[in-house]
């Protein structure tokens, strides 16, 4: 089997008393998609939030393209092909859409020491900014303060960003969290497309969309995984039942 | 409402206007007056571009300030005297010439700025504010004990300093090379705003952990901002010097960084006329009450109560029609 684009060792991290990371061994491959489910406070942002560099860990490494990234910080772990989308949306809500998608182009590009010249006049970063936001369906809405968005589309406005980066594996955090059942169809087949691109580290709730994309899926709970596999043999795991699709289904 | 594009033509010509008026009703006090209020615009356009593009509440940028004015204080008061300067094994002469006096203005406030922005971006929030405050506070008490250039008395400057071509002893003359200054330092920050640069340092200071996400360090560009930020406010200071002919540990106060705030608030945070509206107000403030009454700044409170309260977006944001602090 080729190695993995991302992979976690051993991951752990507590909060005082609380282990929200509890020995955490994942990996994310070429050309897949990885689902993380898991109850309310499994610790599944905690996990991304180690792996995307925003939190250290007790313990553990976290592996970028067959290279340690522990010790790395945030933007060099982008800069490394790494991008991430939060749960709770992070754009510059008093900027438009387009600028929002401008900046992850100029992330790709690396270079924001450039002061002078107006940065939407960019053929280059445009054109990127442009096909992205194209790609989520918010073209039309490129001059749109961001504060203006519903909540659906600042969902699609961070996938936006996440695509401009060109990233070797995605890692994304309840893209579809709020998008409604049409949003969450349009979504699922936006994504299903999108692993042949780069991989999907997926955390979501919305267990439809799961099904229909995991290639494989692991069940956090209490920080812990307990179980990993493909989607019928996740749905058969009487653990699983038992700790948490019991509760849902 | 008005746009903010008219604003942006508006202001600069009234401030233009004042003295054109005084001229000729010959009044050069309203001349010094708006001289005054041009080099506390360029002050504050200068913490503008870290405060209302970065987010990044400085209250020391006194520091630039005054070392702007000691540039000048110290390069003019050799030049007087007709001693060498000597930095260590170096030794320079005095200059009366104010391009020069301007440049080592804004180099030295620039590298100040550089080393306090290094040091204060690792902190956040009123940590900052107070890290800013305590560099603030360490230059004015060195300031203070620095003898050899007046200590606490400062140092008087007898004849302004020369600009090639004009008579800068003519107030009508140094405030047009103050407002030609002002201009170009908001031409500046309407270019940086705009920018790639601009994009991500606005973007840093709302969402830091977006830019951190797309590759960029949100602590570089603010540091960025800070020392472009103080080498505009450490060139205020070299003209400040120059409009008084007299330098003085006051220039250091953490007083004048925060009138510097106020004024920007007062005028519109982060708006590009914003500290220059906060200047004139402040100044106009500053001459009449002070004139009718020494308790003058609890009308000044009064006012920036106003603002904070019901007008977010200072007096700019009341003109556009737009309640946010930020454009
Ligand atoms: N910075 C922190 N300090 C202390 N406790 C934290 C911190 N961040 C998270 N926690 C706790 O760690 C646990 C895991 O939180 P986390 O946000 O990772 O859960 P989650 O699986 O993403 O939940 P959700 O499905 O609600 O998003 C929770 O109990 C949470 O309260
Ligand atoms: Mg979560």
């Amino acid at each position: 089997m080729s190695e993995p684009i991302l992979a976690t060792h051993a991951l752990c991290k507590s909060f005082g008393a609380l282990t929200a990371t509890d020995d955490v061994s994942i990996d994310l491959r070429a050309g897949e998609i990885h689902a993380i489910i898991g109850p309310n406070g499994a610790g599944k942002s905690t996990l991304i939030a180690q792996i995307c560099g925003a939190l250290a860990p007790d313990a553990g490494t976290v592996e970028l393209l067959g290279r340690d990234v522990t010790g790395l910080s945030t933007q060099a772990r982008a800069q490394a092909g790494l991008a991430r989308t939060f749960q709770i949306s992070a754009l510059a809500m008093e900027d438009t859409v387009l600028d929002n998608a401008l900046l992850g182009a100029l992330g790709a590009a690396g270079n924001p020491w450039r002061l002078w010249g107006r940065v939407s006049r960019d053929a280059a970063l445009r054109d990127r900014a442009m096909a992205a936001l194209d790609r989520v369906g918010l073209a039309d809405h490129a001059g749109t303060r961001t504060a203006d968005l519903s909540h659906g589309q600042r969902r699609q406005l961070e996938v936006a960003v996440a695509l401009t980066l060109a990233p070797r594996a995605f890692v994304m955090d309840e893209p579809m969290a709020g998008l409604g059942a049409e949003g969450s169809r349009v979504m699922t087949g936006f994504l299903d497309g999108l692993r042949q691109e780069a991989p999907i580290l997926l955390v979501e709730h919305d267990m439809d969309a799961v099904f229909a994309l995991a290639d494989r899926i692991s069940v956090l709970v209490y920080g812990q995984v307990i179980a990993t596999g493909t989607v019928d043999e996740i749905r058969a795991d009487p653990a699983v039942r038992a700790a948490y699709l019991g509760e849902e289904a | 409402m008005i746009g903010e594009r008219w604003i942006n033509l508006a202001v600069p010509l009234a401030l233009l206007a004042v003295p054109l008026y005084a001229l000729m009703a010959d009044e050069p006090f309203t001349i010094t007056l708006a001289t005054r209020a041009t080099i506390l615009a360029l002050a504050a356009v200068g913490l503008n571009i870290a405060l209302g593009i970065g987010g990044l509440v400085s209250l020391g940028h006194a520091v630039f300030f005054g070392l702007g004015g000691y540039a000048m204080g110290i390069l003019a008061f050799h030049a007087q005297n007709y001693s060498p300067l000597e930095i260590g094994p170096l030794t320079f002469a005095g200059t009366k010439s104010m391009p020069v006096i301007w440049l080592v203005a804004v180099i030295v406030s620039a590298m100040a700025a550089l080393l306090i922005g290094a040091l204060s971006l690792r902190t956040s929030g009123v940590y900052f504010i107070m890290i800013t405050l305590a560099f603030g506070q360490m230059f004015y008490y060195f300031a203070i004990s620095w003898s050899a250039y007046g200590g606490e008395d400062g140092l008087s400057i007898y004849v302004r300093n020369g600009f090639p071509g004009l008579n800068t002893l003519v107030p009508i003359q140094f405030f047009a090379v103050c407002f030609v200054v002002l201009c170009l330092a908001l031409a500046l920050n309407a270019m940086l705003r705009a920018s790639p640069f601009g994009l991500a340092l606005n973007a840093a200071r709302q969402v830091p952990q977006r830019v951190e996400t797309v590759g960029l360090n949100p602590m570089r560009l603010k540091l960025m901002a800070f020392v472009i930020s103080g080498a505009i406010t450490g060139l205020a200071g070299a003209l400040f010097a120059d409009l008084n002919r007299f330098v003085s540990p006051s220039m250091f106060s953490w007083q004048l960084s925060g009138e510097l705030i106020i004024l920007i608030v007062i005028g519109g945070v982060g708006r590009l006329m914003g500290p220059v509206v906060g200047a004139c107000l402040f100044v106009a403030l500053e001459h009449w009450l002070g004139g009718l009454t020494d308790f003058w700044h609890v009308w000044l409170g009064v006012v920036l109560l106003g603002i904070v309260l019901f007008a977010r977006g200072g007096v700019v944001g009341l003109l556009t029609g737009k309640a946010g602090p930020h454009v």
